[in-house]
């Protein structure tokens, strides 16, 4: 009798297991094919006399960008100082105080910076994506569009995938200079420094590397906030609560896949 | 009958047969597992007023979303304006869309944009017109649906009378041959439907559409039909004028007509063996 129920529960531990692979799967490729499709239109659709429109994808770069400006700045302002600050207790052990600029520099540029403002921007708008399309899917918005014969993946989606692209390396950049920043006022502060000689370090320290290699991130982190807001939202079903389960799904899944991608790339770039 | 045939028909071309602007036939659809619609067959000729009536759930909806080309059915053939639906490309289902309007339920107008700007959409996105000529066109069709002067508000703003006439003067913008209404009486008051009910009626005579509305409002349908399907459970019951369907012997059609609820008759056997399953 036991090893009977014990041979059930495996096997539906097996079968749950199976289902879970298959939904996963599909969903990937639903989410490729998603993003094909988008960056189809954005190329073919002048000839298909269906535009990607620019002041949209103006509209959602604001959103997306300009309007996080302030809170990339003084997240990554802290991040900074948070950096020089544990820095310099280490460094001291070795009195190797100075080196902290190295420190900040690139690990600002090469992991920080993309990171925070990715996982902001996740939970900025990557959000709002999903609970856009969503919340248009359930008024019948969505459809509105088809019957009108506007394709809702060009006429919402590709704004949205590009606006990201355009702004989060834009954002990144940013977060690059307010982190350094950040951890040259502290460090200047401390270790009595002028700020222009922290530059100047920080200038000398870094290459365009290490710059290239934060933005490369950046561009990656942008299409899986993008990708997977967009899939969430044309997959709501179930009203205003399928609306909010959507939205808090992408959200942890875009942070966790950013999170994931970031080690499978500074694996591969920094070897 | 034959004879007059034979007669005129060297003398003069025939007159073609007037082609059907929707025809359905044999229309099956699933959802997953589950069968809606089974065998369905329609058809709407042309400056008809068609209204599918039915109760909820009965798969008048999924019908809709069908005709509209929204869904694929798993077999059978929907012909729009003479057009295979279910076997058209992506450009050739583009272009049909733009001789077709509809306007949804709940409206479905775009909340970011203000109403003019909602009923431009269409021109903006199919012509090329100039901005002055696509605000004048907007301004026309909102005359018509008895929105004049509300092009600047949002459509949070509107009430719900509005919102369903707002959406209608979208539908309309292209002047398409073909018009769908889905529900449009649903959650209005008395007077408000009987206003979109005689804007139908209106738009008909003024600008010869071919109508199909969706509805589950009797008195509604009765008002502006020409021809009434009804539909329950995923199948035509009936198909005939306002007075065929009036005066049908049909139990469902009747059930439907007097507002009487489905036989609930219960079977004790067959009671037990749902709850035991």
């Amino acid at each position: 009798m036991t090893v009977r129920t014990t041979a059930t529960a495996l096997r539906g531990i097996v079968e749950q297991l199976g289902r879970h692979s298959v939904r996963g799967i599909e969903e990937f490729g639903y989410v490729a094919a998603l993003f094909v499709e988008a960056l189809y239109w954005f190329v073919m659709g002048r000839r298909r006399m269906q535009p990607v429109r620019l002041h949209a994808v103006f509209r959602e770069a604001m959103m997306i960008g300009i309007q996080a400006i302030p809170i990339v700045s003084v997240l990554c302002l802290a991040v900074g100082i948070m950096l020089a600050i544990q820095g310099i207790e280490t460094l001291k052990t070795f009195g190797a105080q100075s080196k902290v600029v190295i420190g900040i520099a690139l690990s600002v540029t090469r992991e920080f910076s993309p990171l925070i403002v990715s996982i902001l921007v996740a939970g900025r708008s990557g959000s709002a994506i999903t609970a856009r399309i969503g919340t248009m899917h359930e008024s019948q918005e969505i459809d509105a569009l088809r019957v009108i014969g506007i394709n809702p993946v060009r006429y919402l989606g590709a704004p949205m995938l590009l606006g990201m692209l355009l702004m989060v390396p834009s954002l990144t950049v940013l977060g690059d200079v307010m982190g350094i920043l950040g951890g040259g006022i502290y460090s200047s502060m401390e270790l009595n420094v002028p700020l222009a000689v922290y530059a100047d370090r920080s200038l000398a320290a870094l290459h365009v590397d290490d710059i290239r290699q934060g933005l490369i991130k950046s561009v990656v982190f942008a299409v899986i906030i993008a990708m997977v807001g967009i899939s969430n939202g044309f997959q709501v079903r179930g009203g205003a609560e399928g609306v909010g389960r959507a939205t808090t799904r992408s959200v942890v899944l875009s942070i966790s896949f950013i999170v994931l991608a970031d080690m499978i790339f500074t694996y591969f770039l920094n070897r | 009958m034959s004879d007059t045939m034979t007669e005129s028909s060297p003398q003069t071309p025939q007159a073609p047969a007037v082609e059907p602007v929707i025809e359905v036939r044999d229309l099956v659809a699933h959802y997953g597992t589950r069968r809606v619609l089974n065998k369905i067959n329609l058809t709407v000729m042309p400056g008809e007023i068609m209204v599918i009536m039915g109760g909820s759930g009965s798969g008048k909806s999924t019908l809709l979303r069908h005709l509209l080309g929204l869904k694929r059915p798993t077999s059978g053939v929907i012909k729009v304006l003479g057009k295979d639906i279910t076997r058209l490309s992506a450009a050739e289902m583009h272009q049909l869309r733009r001789t077709m309007g509809v306007a949804f339920q709940g409206g479905a107008l775009f909340g970011s944009m203000t109403v003019g700007e909602n009923v431009c959409l269409p021109l903006r996105e199919h012509t090329k017109l100039d901005e002055n000529t696509m605000r004048i066109m907007s301004r026309m069709k909102l005359e018509v649906v008895n929105l004049a002067g509300f092009e600047d508000l949002m459509p949070s703003e509107l009430s719900g009378g509005m919102v369903k006439r707002a959406s209608l003067a979208r539908a309309i913008v292209m002047d398409p041959k073909l018009l769908f209404f889905d529900e449009p009486s649903s959650g209005l008051d008395p007077v408000a439907a009987a206003e979109l009910d005689e804007l139908i009626l209106r738009l008909r005579r003024a600008m010869n559409m071919t109508i199909v509305v969706v509805t589950h409002e009797l008195e509604s349908a009765f008002k502006i039909a020409d021809r009434i399907t009804v539909i329950d459970q995923g199948e035509v019951i009936m198909s005939g004028t306002v007075q065929e369907v009036r005066d049908s012997e049909n139990e469902r059609v009747q059930n439907l007509l007097n507002r009487r609820p489905r036989d609930e008759t219960v079977d004790a056997d067959d009671y037990l063996r749902r709850l035991t399953r």
